[in-house]
């Protein structure tokens, strides 16, 4: 189907399951139930999931296909945000060409910092990343300010000329929008005690993350895809065998630029506001936790990874020591306070821990990620009832 | 016939060892010719010198007339001169076929193709190609497995399959046969002897299995201490004293 095999196309379907049903399935708990906090289906978070997302696929075109590890992706992040927001300030608020042109201005960045940190491999290209990523971030919060709005960041407004657009008769800063519908637009639906938030921006995200990840795959399973794990398998073998290596990978490297370009675009789309602390070494790093922990190489597993850090950063750092009171307020009162005491520096201000020690266990026991650990799982329960029989 | 390789005057030096000294060969079109010579002769060192490896200090490196020096090892390989080495340099993490599959595309869309939404599985010319090979050389069974995962024997014909699947004008094989057994090592001959005749590819054969070396070459360069000693038809190199010397008494 779509030019997948049957297999692929199940994974797509399963991811697409997963983002249109994602109000419903994300909010578990009732209303008002002590587990409510956990619901992560609130608009704000699920556009996070599906961007990073996004981000992460792309990350992994590059990462885990060829082996390069960018350690400076977030800098492509940033200059589609910055991209989006002008197009936003100065064409129109609609979000189309917003989205279009980020993913156009990252591609045109990637090429340049690409041609030259693949000169060189392994941890030198990785170094010379970070320096243009980290470089980029000190000129957007200084010296590039009349583009970037240095650190009060980029943002539309009133007084923006939106050419394309009828001119603005005061009021409010319009806000983002998709012909008409704006992006902050939600549906609520109630069931019971349960409430579903069904976002308009949401599904735009979602939608466009569903062509990205369906183009992903259509790489993956491509004879370029295959030329770019031979490069991660042997790169100076590829030269013996008449292949050029350097274009390849540079070609992955626009690729994935495109990708965080369009992951920034719909940021801006979502939120229109854009600042340099988007393209810091924090947030690319962030993107190669997303790229690990949820598996190298895989096609789901930065999706998963990307769900599971903006997942724990949300829900995890929400929790207060009131929260945990009322949890453990079962218990006797000394008992209670000590819990307390032992869970406190793992939640709150404290989430990095949390997921810092997620993270080494994944990759001490689950080499593969996520993905290679739930298939190893399938394939030894699998082998266990085979023998049986 | 024409000159496939003519290789001229070719000095290679490491530190304080002469590894190549003043190295003159002349491969003719569509023979097989065999440098043989004892251990650190200089062998492997010469054939790096044509693949772009290694550069030699001086001399001259012709293929039908076009230096192979100062070029890129893919330039050469597009030029019609592809390698085997002599401990397989495999794709490991990809499949068998995957592995003949990536020089088989080299040959038919050259260094670089930006085909990144075409399905692999569509390429049925390519993987016929390389399942032709594969059978040629007994791995038809085996193309599904993952490279690593192989015997070393297995391993060397699979290197080989990838020199074969790009239909070379010169293909370059360093000790096609070690570690195979002796069936092995007579089907590899049998698989190269028809392919030199059906197809015409010139080839040098490094190789220490002088079996090997009688069943196939035409002719026969033999190095010693990074020197051409000798170079003759097959028939006259078994009587050779200067050879006797050089495999027996030449370490004095």
């Amino acid at each position: 189907m779509l030019g997948l095999n049957g297999k692929d196309f199940l994974a797509w379907l399963f991811v697409l399951f997963l983002v249109a049903a994602a109000p419903i399935l994300l909010n578990p708990f009732p209303e008002g139930s002590a587990f409510a906090q956990f619901n992560a289906g609130y608009p704000d978070l699920m556009q996070r999931f599906v961007i990073f997302g996004i981000f992460a696929i792309g990350f992994n075109i590059l990462f885990g296909l060829t082996g390069y590890l960018s350690f400076g992706h977030a800098a492509f992040l940033g200059a589609g945000s910055y991209a989006g927001v002008w197009m936003l300030k100065l064409l129109t608020i609609n979000v189309i060409p917003a989205i279009i042109m980020s993913t156009l201005v990252a591609g045109l960045f990637s090429l340049a910092i690409g041609y030259i940190s693949l000169r060189r491999s392994g941890i030198y290209f990785s170094i010379l990343t970070l320096a243009f990523a980290q470089m980029s971030f000190a000129l957007a919060a200084s010296v590039l300010t009349p583009i970037t709005g240095g650190e009060t960041g980029l943002q539309t407004q009133l007084g923006d000329p939106r050419i394309l657009d009828a001119a603005a008769t005061g009021g409010n800063i319009p806000a983002p929008s998709l012909f008409g519908l704006e992006m902050g637009h939600s549906w609520k639906v109630s069931v019971g005690d349960w409430l579903w938030t069904f976002n308009a921006g949401y599904y735009l995200c979602a939608f466009i993350m569903l062509i990205a990840f369906y183009i992903a795959i259509r790489i993956f399973r491509s004879p370029f895809g295959m030329m770019l794990k031979a490069v991660k398998s042997n790169n100076q073998r590829l030269g013996y065998t008449g292949i050029n290596p350097r274009p390849y990978t540079l070609a992955a490297f626009v690729i994935s630029g495109m990708y965080a370009g369009l992951a920034g675009g719909l940021m801006v789309s979502m939120d229109p506001l854009a600042g340099a602390e988007r393209m810091q070494w924090t947030a690319s790093g962030e993107v190669v936790l997303m790229t690990i922990l949820g598996g190298i190489g895989t096609l789901i597993g930065p999706v998963l990874g990307a769900g599971l850090i903006k997942y724990s950063e949300n829900i995890f750092s929400k929790i207060n020591d009131n929260l945990l009171h009322t949890w453990f307020s079962f218990m006797p009162d000394g008992v209670e306070n000590f819990m307390v005491t032992i869970v406190h520096p793992f939640v709150g201000k404290g989430w990095h821990l949390t997921l810092g020690l997620m993270f080494m266990l994944v990759v001490i026991f689950l080499p593969g990620g996520l993905v290679g650990g739930l298939s190893g799982l399938y394939k030894r329960l699998f082998r266990r009832g085979s023998h049986a029989q | 016939m024409g000159t496939a390789l003519e290789v001229k005057g070719v000095n290679k030096r490491f530190g304080g060892l002469q590894a190549l000294n003043d190295v003159n060969l002349n491969v003719e079109d569509g023979r097989i010719h065999a440098i043989i010579g004892p251990n650190g002769a200089g062998k492997s060192t010469l054939l790096n010198c044509f693949v772009g490896r290694l550069t030699p200090d001086s001399g001259s490196v012709l293929f039908h007339g076009k230096s192979l020096l100062g070029i890129q090892p893919h330039q050469i390989n597009q030029a019609g001169v592809s390698r085997v080495f002599q401990t397989p340099e495999i794709f490991t993490e990809l499949t068998v076929l995957e592995n003949v599959m990536i020089p088989a595309l080299a040959h038919r869309d050259g260094i670089f193709e930006f085909n990144a939404l075409k399905p692999l599985r569509k390429e049925t010319d390519i993987r016929k190609a390389a399942v032709d090979v594969l059978e040629d050389l007994g791995l038809g069974d085996k193309q599904e497995m993952t490279a690593a995962s192989m015997s070393r024997g297995d391993k060397r014909r699979l290197e080989m399959a990838m020199g074969l699947v790009q239909q070379p004008k010169l293909l370059l094989l360093d000790e096609p046969t070690a570690g195979m057994s002796r069936a092995d090592t007579n089907n590899t001959i049998d698989v190269l002897r028809h392919i030199g005749d059906s197809r015409g590819i010139t080839m040098i054969i490094i190789e220490h299995d002088m079996h090997v070396v009688f069943s196939l070459a035409d002719r026969i360069s033999v190095l010693a201490q990074g020197t051409v000693i000798v170079e003759d038809v097959p028939e006259n190199i078994k009587g050779n004293a200067k050879v006797q010397e050089a495999y027996l008494g030449g370490a004095h």
